[in-house]
């Protein structure tokens, strides 16, 4: 069964208009591996994991979770389909009309596996295990931190045990310790739930510390892909002009519009 | 021919949002009846929409009543027609100004913040985040709302129709000089079910246009701070016009001889 990629996009296009984002992406996410997706703003990252999650439909092309293709899906299997996927998002996503025990339980409190009570206490402990005093469950998000609120969101991120969890831009807008944090929470919870991780971020340095693979994404499609370690001794020009955060070089910036 | 073109774009884009409204009425009325239900959003939203806007349509109606027995008097008392003051009053509350001030009143308090509340859950990715914890946008968010205001404008409308003939049995009896019972015996001669019933069912017609109103720009409402401004100003002033555009169609229904 290990040879079935969790996640299989292959020649996956998506364009608003006459402007094309994805143009024929492939991506393989094995089960258990974590892959974090680098590019340039604007690049079709987060349109990369919103073809994923349903949340829009590619214009062509098949994305297969567990061998199963789930382009065009019925809402009852797409709500099956998300039933394996959370989602960590850049701004957090916290719902600022509930409290944090509420946002953390709510996926499971949803689907009626578990009692308003019980999820106080799975709230809770969930809450423990991203370093988060039992004190905070009764707060309401915009009393926390930026920090505070991305630490929440990944405990709403695992409180289901997903079988996939995605990190859009998990460290953007936080501090270089809090962003460490964040990324050692990340590699500590995905591997207590042998969880399958799909990132997109463009800071390389959270990128090497939760990325067992790296795939560079450059004009809609995936231009390099190789072990994390190996990315500072590739010699694809694109990625060496990324990764070391250079003006000049093969990738152009549409400065002037 | 070039000014064909404006134009065209122009009619292109009025049929385009009208088809969007269409498909969004319809997907939204298709789950209204399709479980799961979320009663602690429904019970929610008609605490917010009936109990909380009682203030408002109490003293809307309450000085349209008023101002209606004292208008009335000085025009009938120029042909001594002063005994049908308490039918013009009675009739006009219940069956006009009843339903449309307490449906304008109600969409300046509701409309307006369910389109800022749901717009800044959109651009805020909370929408996204719903469907990521398998829970329907629409179940959870839209469905409650509008199931909410369909049930709760009629009873707001009734309690202002015994408050708006109130106001005008005060001014009558206590600024105008009537006699107290034959006022109050006049009131109930003239008043028919029909005349409260039709008003009612305004009512539930205006609350399904508020609040799907609301929901409708919030929903799809994009671009930051400024998108979320402009749904709002686009949920009031499109709900106000529909309240008396309909008014007027629902009226021509009821009393058309």
């Amino acid at each position: 069964m290990s040879d079935i990629p969790k996640i299989r996009l292959r020649n996956v296009h998506k364009a608003f208009g006459p402007k094309t984002v994805l143009n024929g992406l492939d991506l393989d996410v094995m089960p258990g591996e974590s892959v974090v997706i680098i590019g340039g703003s604007g690049t079709g990252k987060s349109v990369t994991l919103k073809c994923t999650l349903g949340l829009m439909e590619p214009d062509s092309g098949t994305i297969e979770v567990d061998g199963e293709n789930v382009v065009g899906l019925g809402s009852r299997d797409r709500e099956r389909i998300n039933h394996k996927f959370s989602m960590l998002f850049q701004g957090g996503a916290l719902f600022d009309s509930l409290p944090v025990w509420e946002n953390v339980a709510f996926g499971p409190i949803a689907d009626k596996t578990i009692t308003r009570k019980q999820g106080k206490e799975l709230a809770i402990e969930k809450l423990a295990q991203v370093g988060m005093p039992a004190e905070v469950a009764d707060l309401y998000p915009s009393e926390l931190s930026g920090g505070m609120q991305k630490r929440v969101g990944l405990a709403r991120a695992i409180a289901g045990d997903p079988e996939i969890i995605f990190f859009d831009e998990p460290t953007t807008g936080l501090d270089p310790i809090m962003a460490d944090v964040i990324n050692d929470l990340i590699v500590k919870v995905t591997r207590e739930l042998g969880s399958t991780g799909l990132s997109i971020t463009h800071d390389m340095a959270s990128a090497r510390k939760i990325a067992d693979r790296i795939a560079m994404l450059y004009q809609g499609k995936i231009i390099w892909q190789g072990p994390a370690d190996s990315i500072d001794h590739c010699d694809n020009p694109y990625v060496q002009q990324f990764i070391n955060g250079r003006a000049d070089g093969p990738i152009e910036m549409a400065v002037r519009k | 021919m070039n000014f064909l073109q404006p134009i065209g774009h122009y009619v292109l884009k009025f049929f385009g949002s009208v088809g969007r409204l269409v498909l969004f009425t319809l997907t939204a009325l298709s789950h209204c009846i399709r479980p799961p239900f979320y009663p602690r959003a429904i019970l929610r939203q008609m605490i917010e929409i009936g109990y909380f806007s009682l203030p408002v349509v109490g003293l809307t109606t309450v000085f349209a009543g008023m101002v209606l027995a004292l208008q009335s008097y000085t025009g009938f008392s120029r042909f001594s027609a002063e005994g049908a003051i308490a039918n013009v009053v009675v009739l006009s509350i219940t069956r006009e100004l009843g339903p449309v001030l307490a449906g304008l009143m109600v969409t300046g308090r509701i409309g307006a913040s369910m389109a800022a509340e749901l717009g800044t859950m959109r651009v805020t990715e909370q929408v996204d985040a719903l469907t990521t914890l398998s829970t329907n946008p629409f179940k959870y968010l839209v469905v409650p709302r509008i199931l909410a205001g369909i049930t709760m404008l009629p009873i707001l409308v009734l309690i202002g129709d015994i408050i708006g003939v109130l106001g005008g049995y005060l001014v009558a009896v206590y600024q105008l000089g009537f006699n107290a019972s034959n006022y109050i015996q006049s009131t109930w001669e003239f008043m028919e079910n029909m005349d409260v019933v039709s008003g009612l069912v305004k009512a539930a017609v205006f609350g399904f246009i508020i609040t799907l109103m609301g929901c409708y720009h919030g929903y799809t409402s994009k671009g930051g701070a400024q998108g979320v401004g402009k749904a709002t100003t686009d949920a009031v002033v499109s709900a106000s016009i529909l309240i008396l555009c309909f008014n007027y169609l629902l009226t021509m229904m009821f009393f058309d001889k």
